[in-house]
């Protein structure tokens, strides 16, 4: 089966997905749409053989082959538990929507439309392997992101939050693409695998580092990388199905995704390994920093996710290391990168899911006014404690196994003795402690503030209780993966993890079962990164209970100087300065805009002229001056003289017909009969319409002009006369190539079946350009309408909030 | 100012009819004589106005009572799916086929999917000049 067609199955359902709601009112139409992600799931299951063997698979759908451009499905170990992540989370969310969304009051035709587009882009991201078609799907995830967040589009926080996450992840997007184009040229080739092949030669090509560091510039906005992390926070206005999806399983994952696909091209520089592991170490810090200073719960995990996906970061940076040296603690990186990526996705989703159910519950996700809620809601506070202590890092939860690897992997580096590490390396160790105790803080902040604590029930909109078993189920199930993954790790990174290691690292590996990593809890008490874990509890504990003394020293940062200020400045200014610049030369008049371009027109083709020396004369092929020529030539003169120097608009029209008239007289003396039939029309019809729109027209007087503006125009004028005379002289004295007319004379009765050339010509030969004309006429008739009939009167409201 | 134009109108009758009949023969003859889609439109529009100056904008409404937004968009569809045809043959967009038949009554004709691509931008060029004058024309 061509597989690469199931990419597009949900974008395909969602043309169904208004019908659905439209039709059928008893069953929320969520139930329908759960059973794509379940369907997919399901397949791609059957993938995991032949993958755990180290095999992939490909299909393809052309698309534009002439440019080398195709629908690549490329289905390896990376792509795969990608695919399962957004498959798999994605029937959990759906599931957990019919519950969360209410069918009589939210638009759900709508909402599962994007969420379904989203689906089919996230898809095409991850199994793609050629460029162009990624880089398509990575801005439908941004367009389908700015549709989720923007869901509730009568909240004016929504509708910033959407176009904020738009322009930041787009210009990524953009920068990414560049990535891509010099790619191409470096490799000629669209697809990553080729690319990846011939990755050695690529390294010392000029545009290298170049195309490395716009790569990661798509990769950090899309992951929230610092400083781009802002948009990620504002997102949060999104209903919660849609943040605990796009905002922490999946596409923020995207950039964690690019950068594990192109380490085997670029990871072997160590610009990569720097920016890469730098900046994670950076966001995992500064995240988890900030987190703690958040009241709202989804700020708090938006935070926190922003954090964890620095945490990841720096581990595939850090991988990349193992391209440089064969110890095995280097290999552990990359390793730990993946294992840390399933479980986020786990306990994250669970911890989105949950903060949504206290707000359903509740009717607030402000912290300061939750608490006690563990005697009302046991089955929640459960599930939020596992996601919490998962995400802090405490046995038995999958989180603890993934954050020593991350541990040991840091404390590694300080044995690393290339690119200057041997001076600075030690940092690393230290700043992804200090963000680790800060990661434990805000965990139990999260969870015990809300669920133990004072009960403060009559400060809640709501009076609390648990939360119907349906929207329940889905935070259980991801909670139960949370904490059997602690048991059964190796089974884990057999099946997915190890394949997923061997597709970013092709070159270390030659089958999966040669990734010799494996995990366990107990290393004893030699281990490093236990008395590390141990220290993070302490600290971070101590840290937990002082946070009433030392949470007001946020407030020491001005909020001018904040990174979201700046951004609002960068839209202000830049919104500002483009007004202004317009305002220049824009002044409403349409005469000034012709003006403009006849100017324009001119100068620049004449200058062309004479700076390529094109003009020449060949008076040879003139035809003869004859007397019916010499008289006509006269009285298209007069005309013009007169619809000049006319007095009044009807005098100046009928003289403009004149010309026209005159014109075609012209075609018949030099034998054109189609060119004469048209013009003597197209003048009768225009004539009538000018008639027509006469009495809309404004009295034939001085409208504010000066003698300056009449020389102005005077020169515009006669420089447009001089440049299309020029232009027709030498067109006609001069063929750089073989003129097509005998190409035509020769076609037109066997290949085009017709007699007449010049219609021919407009139906068959440049039929697209007759259709292109029609097209627009048609649009110039709609406009006519449109602006005349249909103008909506000055005093209606035409504010969209209002 | 209603002036009694008795004689416009009735040569209008009259005259009306032969510039119809006239773009008809232009347009069909457009293959092999001068002629097309493009000026067989815009001389039917030519009639439409000489009636439009003898009678008023009412009249006309009653008499060709289409609406000639919907005629444009006929006319692009008509076009469009012409060219787009194409595709279902297996040829590049925008291949056209004649062939010759023998029709009773014409006798021996070709037919070329040209034709309907020129009839396309026929009713293009007449829908949207006739809307743009009524449009014009019947603002007050």
């Amino acid at each position: 089966m061509e597989f690469v067609l199931l990419i597009f199955l949900p974008v395909l359902f969602a043309i169904l997905v208004p019908f659905a709601y439209k039709k059928i009112k008893g069953i929320h139409t969520g139930w329908f749409v759960f059973l794509v992600p379940l369907v997919l799931f399901g397949y791609y299951l059957s993938f995991l053989p032949l993958v755990m063997d180290g095999g992939h698979a490909i299909s393809e759908l052309k698309w534009i082959p002439s440019l080398g451009i195709a629908f690549t499905s490329y289905i390896d170990g990376l792509s795969l538990l990608f695919t399962l992540l957004i498959t798999g989370i994605g029937a959990l969310v759906v599931l957990y929507s019919v519950f969360y969304m209410d069918s009589k009051k939210e638009d759900l035709g709508s909402f599962y439309v994007y969420l379904l587009i989203f689906m089919t882009a996230m898809l095409g991201v991850v199994q793609s392997d050629n460029t162009m078609t990624l880089y398509l799907f990575w801005e439908l995830t941004s367009i389908s992101s700015f549709l989720l967040i923007g869901f509730w589009y009568t909240n004016d926080k929504s509708r910033f939050g959407a176009l904020k996450s738009m322009m930041i992840t787009v210009f990524g997007g953009l920068m990414m693409l560049g990535a891509f184009i010099l790619l191409s040229i470096m490799g000629e080739t669209f697809s990553i695998r080729e690319l990846i092949a011939q990755a050695p030669d690529l390294v010392g090509q000029p545009y290298f580092t170049l195309a490395l560091v716009l790569l990661l510039l798509g990769a950090f906005t899309k992951s929230a990388q610092f400083p781009f992390y802002i948009w990620l926070p504002d997102a949060m206005e999104a209903p919660t199905p849609v943040s605990a999806y796009l905002h922490s399983a999946t596409m923020v994952k995207a950039g964690i995704y690019l950068v594990a696909r192109f380490t085997p091209i670029f990871g072997a520089s160590s610009t990569w390994i720097w920016l890469v592991t730098g900046i994670g170490l950076l966001t995992l810090f500064w995240g988890s920093f900030f987190a703690v200073k958040q009241t709202d719960l989804k700020a708090i995990l938006a935070f926190s996710t922003v954090s964890q996906l620095g945490l990841i970061m720096s581990l595939l940076g850090a991988g990349a290391i193992s391209y440089h040296t064969s110890a095995a603690m280097f290999g552990i990186a990359t390793y730990a990168a993946i294992f840390h990526l399933v479980n986020h996705a786990a306990f994250k989703g669970s911890l989105f899911m949950i903060a949504g159910i206290i707000d359903h519950e509740t009717g607030t996700r402000d912290i300061r006014k939750l608490g006690g809620l563990m005697s009302v809601m046991p089955i929640s506070f459960t599930v939020a404690a596992i996601g919490s202590f998962s995400m802090a890092g405490l046995p038995p939860f999958s989180g603890f196994l993934s954050k020593e690897m991350f541990l040991e992997s840091m404390v590694a580096l300080r044995h690393f003795e290339l690119f200057n590490f041997d001076t600075w390396g030690i940092m690393f160790p230290v700043v992804a402690w200090i963000a680790s105790v800060f990661t434990f803080t805000y965990s139990m902040y999260f969870v015990l503030k809300t669920f133990i604590g004072q009960k403060k029930f009559d400060q809640l909109p709501k009076q609390p209780h648990e939360a119907p078993i349906g929207m329940l189920i889905a935070p259980m199930i991801l909670a139960t993966i949370v904490i059997l993954v602690f048991f059964i790790p190796n089974v884990i990174g057999k099946w997915i993890i190890k394949p997923a290691v061997m597709a970013i690292q092709p070159t270390l590996y030659a089958n999966p079962s040669a990734v010799d990593i494996h995990v366990q809890a107990w290393h004893g008490f030699g281990s490093v990164a236990l008395w590390l874990t141990i220290g993070v509890i302490i600290f971070g504990a101590l840290l937990y209970l002082t946070i009433p003394k030392w949470q007001p020293l946020y407030r020491i940062q001005p909020a001018k100087l904040s990174l979201n200020e700046g951004y609002d400045a960068l839209m202000r200014g830049s919104e500002k300065g483009m007004n202004r610049v317009s305002r220049l030369y824009m002044d409403g008049k349409i005469r000034t805009y012709l003006l403009y371009m006849f100017a324009f027109l001119s100068i620049t083709i004449i200058a062309v002229l004479f700076i390529k020396d094109a003009f020449v004369l060949d008076m040879s092929s003139f035809a003869a001056i004859t007397l019916y020529g010499s008289l006509n030539a006269v009285v298209l003169l007069l005309s013009v003289g007169f619809v000049v120097f006319a007095k009044s608009r009807l005098a100046a029209i009928i003289a403009l017909g004149g010309v026209g008239y005159s014109v075609a007289l012209f075609f018949v003396i030099f034998k054109a009969p189609d060119l004469a039939l048209t013009q003597l029309v197209i003048e009768t019809v225009s004539v009538a319409l000018f008639l027509l729109a006469f009495k809309h027209l404004p009295a034939l007087k001085n409208h504010g002009e000066t003698t300056r503006t009449k020389v102005v125009n005077m020169v515009v004028a006669l420089s447009v006369g001089v440049m299309v005379t020029l232009v027709a002289l030498s067109s006609h004295s001069q063929k750089m190539i073989p003129s097509i007319s005998q190409y035509y004379k020769d076609t037109v009765a066997t290949e085009a079946g017709g007699g007449n050339i010049v219609n021919v010509i407009l139906v068959d030969y440049r039929g697209f350009d007759t259709l292109f004309e029609i097209a627009v006429l048609a649009i110039a008739g709609i406009a006519v309408l449109g602006m005349i009939r249909l103008r909506v009167s000055r005093k209606e409201p035409t504010d969209e909030n209002k | 100012m209603k002036t009694n134009d008795v004689i416009l109108q009735t040569t209008a009758k009259v005259v009306f009819f032969i510039i119809f009949l006239f773009s008809i023969h232009i347009f069909f003859a457009g293959h092999y004589a001068p002629g097309g889609g493009f000026v067989g439109g815009l001389l039917t529009t030519g009639a439409i106005i000489l009636l439009l100056l003898a009678f008023d904008l009412r009249t006309i409404q009653q008499i060709l009572p289409f609406n000639f937004t919907i005629v444009t968009a006929i006319g692009l569809v008509l076009a469009l799916s012409t060219a787009a045809g194409s595709i279902f043959f297996n040829v590049p967009f925008f291949t056209h086929a004649f062939s010759d038949f023998d029709l009773p009554l014409f006798g021996k004709t070709s037919l070329h999917t040209a034709m309907l691509f020129d009839s396309g931008v026929y009713l293009v060029v007449v829908g949207s000049a006739i809307t743009i004058i009524q449009t014009i024309g019947g603002d007050d």
